[in-house]
């Protein structure tokens, strides 16, 4: 009887245990299974972003070489005239590229300088407190909607301008760069000092114990050490100055000019683009065409700048 | 002499701090002007019909309804559809597979993506969903290309947060006997979940404040109803500044101010939000 209960209770207890066994591994392939499909949508969505890029590159490509049967190429280059949406036509991207050059030539020459010095300061100069204050107000800069800054061109810094220059017309090249070069300094300013941060405190140091003033230090330590942060961020500041769109909509004007006079009303790539986007086009038109082949102009460029942004991270950078 | 040189150069540092502050306090004068004239030009337009009157071609009667709908409807939608994808990848890039050649490539790809100017991403969706999915002017094609326009941010923003859960916290998931997706989904995704929030957030707002991409993409600039589907036609807030922005009539122009202000606190609640997110519930470890 006894020894009955006990094998009993011995074969209860190892068949719960190969129960057990079993019950494992299944829970086990369960979770490999799990695992496989959950792998499977992660990579999916994985897979989105460069699907993203391939259908930029592909939507461009095919309506831009069907512009290219209405237009030669040699004429969209050297055309001097952008005239697509009335009579006679001309299709010369010089006039819209040279309207995005000189804004963001503008816009550097208030972004590059103000930026880097904003930079210094925070990183060489400024002590926590005001640093703990300065940032988050240069965040706020930086989070602003584009269209806040384009009213703001046009209802402000336009009607100053015109002080000084009373013959500039409502809509010139000048204020929009000048407030697209604003709009930028955050960006310059931050990714700048990110770079000038990450230099070592012992580099510094080793200047100040030779006697070095602050100016010194950081123009002959720091701001070389940390020269491939600044230079690329100086480049990524001018490739989003070129793809700005609403400020130089509503402050520049639209009309495509060969021209490198600020105080004239010029037309750049994205505010055509927007200009005709705003009309009734036909799907399959000409003027349809148009937003993409110089889309795609707008693209090549901002892709070649972001290029030489990473290359010129690359060549310069500094290990300690 | 050598007293009078360091002098000089005492002088120089001097003056050259002086010139580092000031143009840090350029920037910061630059967004108090901004700010004190739009509250200026805009401040008396406030008013409850404001926020319940659709645009008109009468000034006094004209108001956001329509566009602040139009802006909600935009962001609840790209809100979960970029979260997913966002966070999907981002799990994908730094729990799922090893850095090989293919990961490289994507992480390369969506820095590249975030470089490409918005109005290219309006051109897609012109293309893509408008044109190619036949989804029309409506909010779904907006809502599309919006996620894909936010998409680069929140991947990188929550791969930092996901890669700042610390290794120990899935090894001793890992020990009792989890598998990976219940080690993410328990372990790694709740601890690393407000950082990732703070980021979708702060590109969110990004969204809100477009306004070129959604205009390729054909929101409409004068909409006098709610849309009542995603298959609807709208406009959003800054599409309805820039067309009283650009009539050429005073009173417009004060009321786009009106509307800048209601786009701003809508951004500035946004942000808020994120720092308090990210204080409140940011552990170090």
């Amino acid at each position: 009887m006894n020894e009955a209960v006990l094998k009993n209770a011995r074969n209860r207890s190892t068949g719960s245990q190969s129960q057990k066994e079993i019950s494992r591994i299944v829970q086990k392939k369960r979770m490999n299974r799990e695992d496989s499909i959950v792998k499977s949508i992660l990579f999916l969505c994985a897979m989105v972003s460069v699907l993203t890029t391939i259908g930029i590159v592909a939507v461009l490509l095919v309506e831009t070489l069907s512009f290219f049967k209405d237009v030669s190429l040699f004429s969209f280059l050297t055309d001097t005239k952008w005239t697509p949406l009335f009579k006679p036509e001309h299709f010369g991207i010089l006039s819209l590229l040279s309207g995005s050059v000189l804004i963001t030539l503008g816009a550097s020459l208030v972004a590059l300088p103000l930026g880097l010095m904003t930079a210094i300061y925070l990183s060489e100069y400024a002590d926590d407190r005001v640093r703990r204050v300065i940032k988050p107000i240069l965040e706020v800069l930086a989070g602003i909607s584009t269209i806040v800054y384009g009213y703001f061109a046009l209802t402000f810094v336009t009607p100053l301008f015109r002080m000084i220059f009373p013959d500039m017309g409502v809509f010139n090249a000048l204020s929009a760069s000048i407030v697209v070069g604003i709009m930028i300094l955050p960006m310059v300013a931050s990714l700048s000092e990110d770079a000038m941060v990450s230099v070592p405190k012992s580099l510094r140091n080793g200047a100040y114990a030779l006697g070095a003033t602050r100016l010194e230090v950081a123009r002959k330590v720091v701001v070389p050490a940390a020269f491939s942060g600044i230079i690329s961020s100086f480049v990524l500041a001018i490739s989003r100055a070129i793809g700005e769109t609403m400020i130089v909509t509503i402050a520049a004007g639209a009309t495509p000019k060969l021209t490198m006079n600020p105080l004239e009303s010029v037309q750049t790539m994205t505010a055509y683009i927007v200009q005709v986007s705003l009309g009734d086009i036909q799907h399959g038109s000409i003027e349809y065409k148009t937003i993409f082949a110089v889309g795609m102009t707008l693209f090549v460029l901002t892709f070649l700048i972001n290029l030489i942004a990473q290359w010129l991270k690359r060549r310069f950078k500094e290990e300690y | 002499m050598d007293q009078g040189k360091w002098r000089i150069r005492k002088t120089m540092d001097h003056f050259a701090k002086i010139t580092f502050l000031s143009a840090t306090l350029f920037g910061i004068a630059f967004l108090g002007v901004l700010l004190y004239q739009i509250v200026v030009d805009g401040v008396g337009w406030i008013s409850w019909d404001f926020f319940t009157n659709f645009s008109s071609r009468f000034p006094s009667k004209a108001g956001v309804a329509a566009a602040l709908i139009g802006s909600i409807w935009i962001v609840l939608l790209t809100g979960p559809i970029a979260f997913f994808l966002g966070v999907g990848t981002a799990l994908y890039l730094e729990e799922y597979t090893k850095k090989s050649w293919f990961t490289r490539f994507i992480q390369v790809n969506i820095h590249n993506l975030a470089g490409v100017p918005s109005i290219v991403y309006g051109i897609l969706g012109l293309a893509v969903f408008v044109q190619g999915l036949m989804l029309g002017q409506a909010v779904l094609a907006g809502v599309f290309t919006m996620s894909l326009l936010v998409l680069p941010i929140i991947v990188v923003s929550s791969q930092e947060a996901i890669r700042s859960v610390p290794q120990q916290m899935r090894n001793a998931s890992y020990a009792l006997g989890a598998s990976k997706w219940q080690t993410i989904s328990r372990v790694v995704i709740p601890t690393a979940l407000p950082n990732i929030l703070t980021g979708v957030i702060l590109a969110l707002s990004r969204a809100i404040g477009e306004t070129a991409p959604l205009i390729v993409v054909g929101a409409l600039t004068f909409v006098a109803f709610v849309p009542a589907s995603p298959m609807d036609p709208f406009t959003v807030l800054p599409i309805q500044i820039f067309n009283w922005t650009s009539r050429p009539q005073d009173d417009f122009r004060a009321i786009a101010a009106a509307g800048i202000m209601v786009l701003l606190v809508v951004l500035l609640t946004m942000n808020l939000l994120a720092v308090y997110l990210r204080n409140k519930y940011q552990k170090r470890y």
